[in-house]
């Protein structure tokens, strides 16, 4: 317990002080993950609502898939997307391994499943109350897909929160891919994978507890904004 | 008709334009400055020991080129730079890195500098490996006939330590692959999370003394066998060759390996200590 009382000294002395290298890899953890969410939220939230309405051959499969791909272990997608991005690999020459678009795109291709099939069982769900509805009023799959996604877009924002919160507190795809470079792709969990290294056990885990609170601090704006646009909007 | 049509394309319209802010929330975040930079894999005992932090700022400030290190173990920063995504390999295991520039991988291989392995081991030396000589501390580890048997820490993943390490096995006359049992604990992890393992269980270790001086974790471990010449690890370094990989910054790489041998980057690298110990002592030849 002293290790944990430490920490929590550690936490706050390290953030009042400003260290502006701390702070720096912060807000690259914010960067990466947030974009990755957001172009995963882009690709997958309507991917998960033609897989909700949509009847064609092979839908099943791929609801299965998805499903699936949710348990996709990162340090697999970070070398799929490092054989990729390698020199050596196809998309070599735009140099963009050992970049924070890199991380990006791991992270991206990590989660994209997680929000398209959470995204496909909110809409399935909302699909069964008003598909009669939509029906009579003429509504073809593609615009019912539209409406039902603008219409839960409440409920959605869990998915997109499980999205985020997966890629920010994943290591082993952005160590492939970004390399734990100081000052350039150096984020929270790598820098915590660092310090355990290094043997300074009470910096890693003050580390870990900056990233929770971080993490318990998006979650409580983003459920407080829902609540407040539910008001105002619902 | 008319109304189901505007609410078609409200809809949309309200889903594009969140669409659009969300890209504009992601185009905000500032750009990456455009900077003149080197990537250079090297491996976990040069970074962890802190070397690169004291060493880089140094020549970044000589040259305005900036240095990005990616550590990993030496087969594998070798494979890294095999496949061109480096321009600059900092290793320290003499026959691969001479098997790579053989391959016409590497353009030509300078020494730069030279640190020293140490064996750690539990506080009470239950085998009695301490002294001078590495060979046989392995050798009193391998045929230790005690209970319960002191394990052995293994790195096991292809790092310049891990090859030193089977060497000694090797030239101390012992066959792992017979000797191996339950002792010997191959962990497949970096210098760093092996000493974790090894603090944990209270085993042996080879390591390399750069890593252990800045290890805080240390348990109730200390170094064992140290001063034997055998133990002697030189590091090398070498451009990735141009010729493999067009893209290789041939210019600003080839900058930093001659600074790195002059006269000022051996002094710098002289000056690296910790707790007045210093880590690593220079030996380029010219």
């Amino acid at each position: 317990m002293t290790e944990l009382d430490s920490g929590f000294t550690l936490a706050r002395q390290l953030l009042l002080a400003g260290d502006a290298r701390l702070w720096n890899i912060v807000l690259l953890s914010l960067r990466v993950s947030l974009t990755a969410t957001v172009l995963a939220c882009l690709i997958g939230m309507p991917l998960g609502a033609l897989l909700a309405v949509g009847r064609f051959p092979g839908r099943r499969v791929l609801v299965v898939l998805f499903n699936a791909m949710m348990g996709l272990p990162p340090v697999v997608v970070g070398l799929l997307v490092y054989l990729l991005l390698s020199r050596a690999g196809p998309l070599g020459a735009f140099g963009l391994l050992f970049t924070p678009t890199a991380m990006i795109l791991a992270q991206m291709v990590l989660i994209t499943p997680i929000v398209a099939a959470l995204t496909r069982q909110v809409i399935a769900d909302a699909w069964q109350e008003m598909h009669e509805l939509l029906h009579s009023l003429g509504a073809s799959r593609l615009r019912a897909a539209a409406t039902l996604l603008w219409d839960t877009r409440f409920s959605l924002s869990t998915a997109a929160l499980a999205g985020f919160g997966r890629a920010i507190a994943e290591v082993g795809a952005v160590m492939i891919v970004g390399g734990n470079i100081d000052g350039v792709t150096r984020v929270m969990t790598t820098t915590i994978a660092l310090e355990t290294s290094k043997g300074d056990l009470p910096l890693a885990l003050t580390l870990g507890l900056i990233l929770i609170v971080l993490v318990l601090a998006i979650n409580g704006v983003i459920f407080a904004v829902r609540g407040w646009s539910e008001r105002r909007w619902g | 008709m008319m109304t189901k049509a505007s609410s078609l394309t409200q809809t949309w319209r309200r889903l594009l334009g969140a669409c659009c802010l969300a890209l504009c929330a992601v185009g905000a975040w500032p750009a990456q400055a455009d900077e003149r930079f080197i990537t250079v894999a090297s491996t976990t005992s040069t970074e962890q020991s802190g070397l690169f932090a004291h060493l880089l700022p140094v020549f970044e400030q000589a040259s305005g080129i900036k240095v990005r290190v990616v550590a990993l173990g030496t087969g594998q920063a070798l494979d890294l730079a095999r496949r061109g995504d480096a321009d600059v390999v900092f290793v320290h295991d003499k026959a691969a890195e001479e098997k790579f520039v053989a391959e016409g991988f590497g353009v030509q291989r300078f020494e730069v500098m030279y640190n020293d392995f140490v064996l750690i081991g539990p506080r009470n030396d239950p085998a009695q490996v301490a002294g001078h000589d590495i060979l046989e501390g392995l050798r009193r580890i391998a045929s230790a006939d005690i209970s319960p048997r002191p394990p052995f820490v293994s790195r096991g993943d292809r790092s310049g330590t891990h090859m030193a390490e089977l060497r000694y096995w090797k030239a101390a006359g012992v066959d792992l692959d017979q000797a191996k049992g339950a002792w010997y604990r191959d962990t497949g992890s970096g210098m760093g999370p092996a000493l974790n393992t090894a603090a944990a269980m209270n085993a042996y270790i080879l390591a390399d003394r750069g890593t252990w001086l800045n290890f805080r974790n240390r348990g109730d471990l200390r170094i064992l066998v140290e001063g034997d010449t055998r133990l002697f690890n030189q590091y090398g370094v070498m451009l990735v060759n141009p010729a493999k990989h067009p893209h290789v910054k041939k210019d600003d790489g080839q900058k930093f390996i001659d600074w790195l041998l002059s006269p000022v980057g051996q002094q710098t690298i002289t000056a690296y200590k910790i707790n007045g110990e210093q880590l690593f002592f220079p030996n380029a030849r010219r």
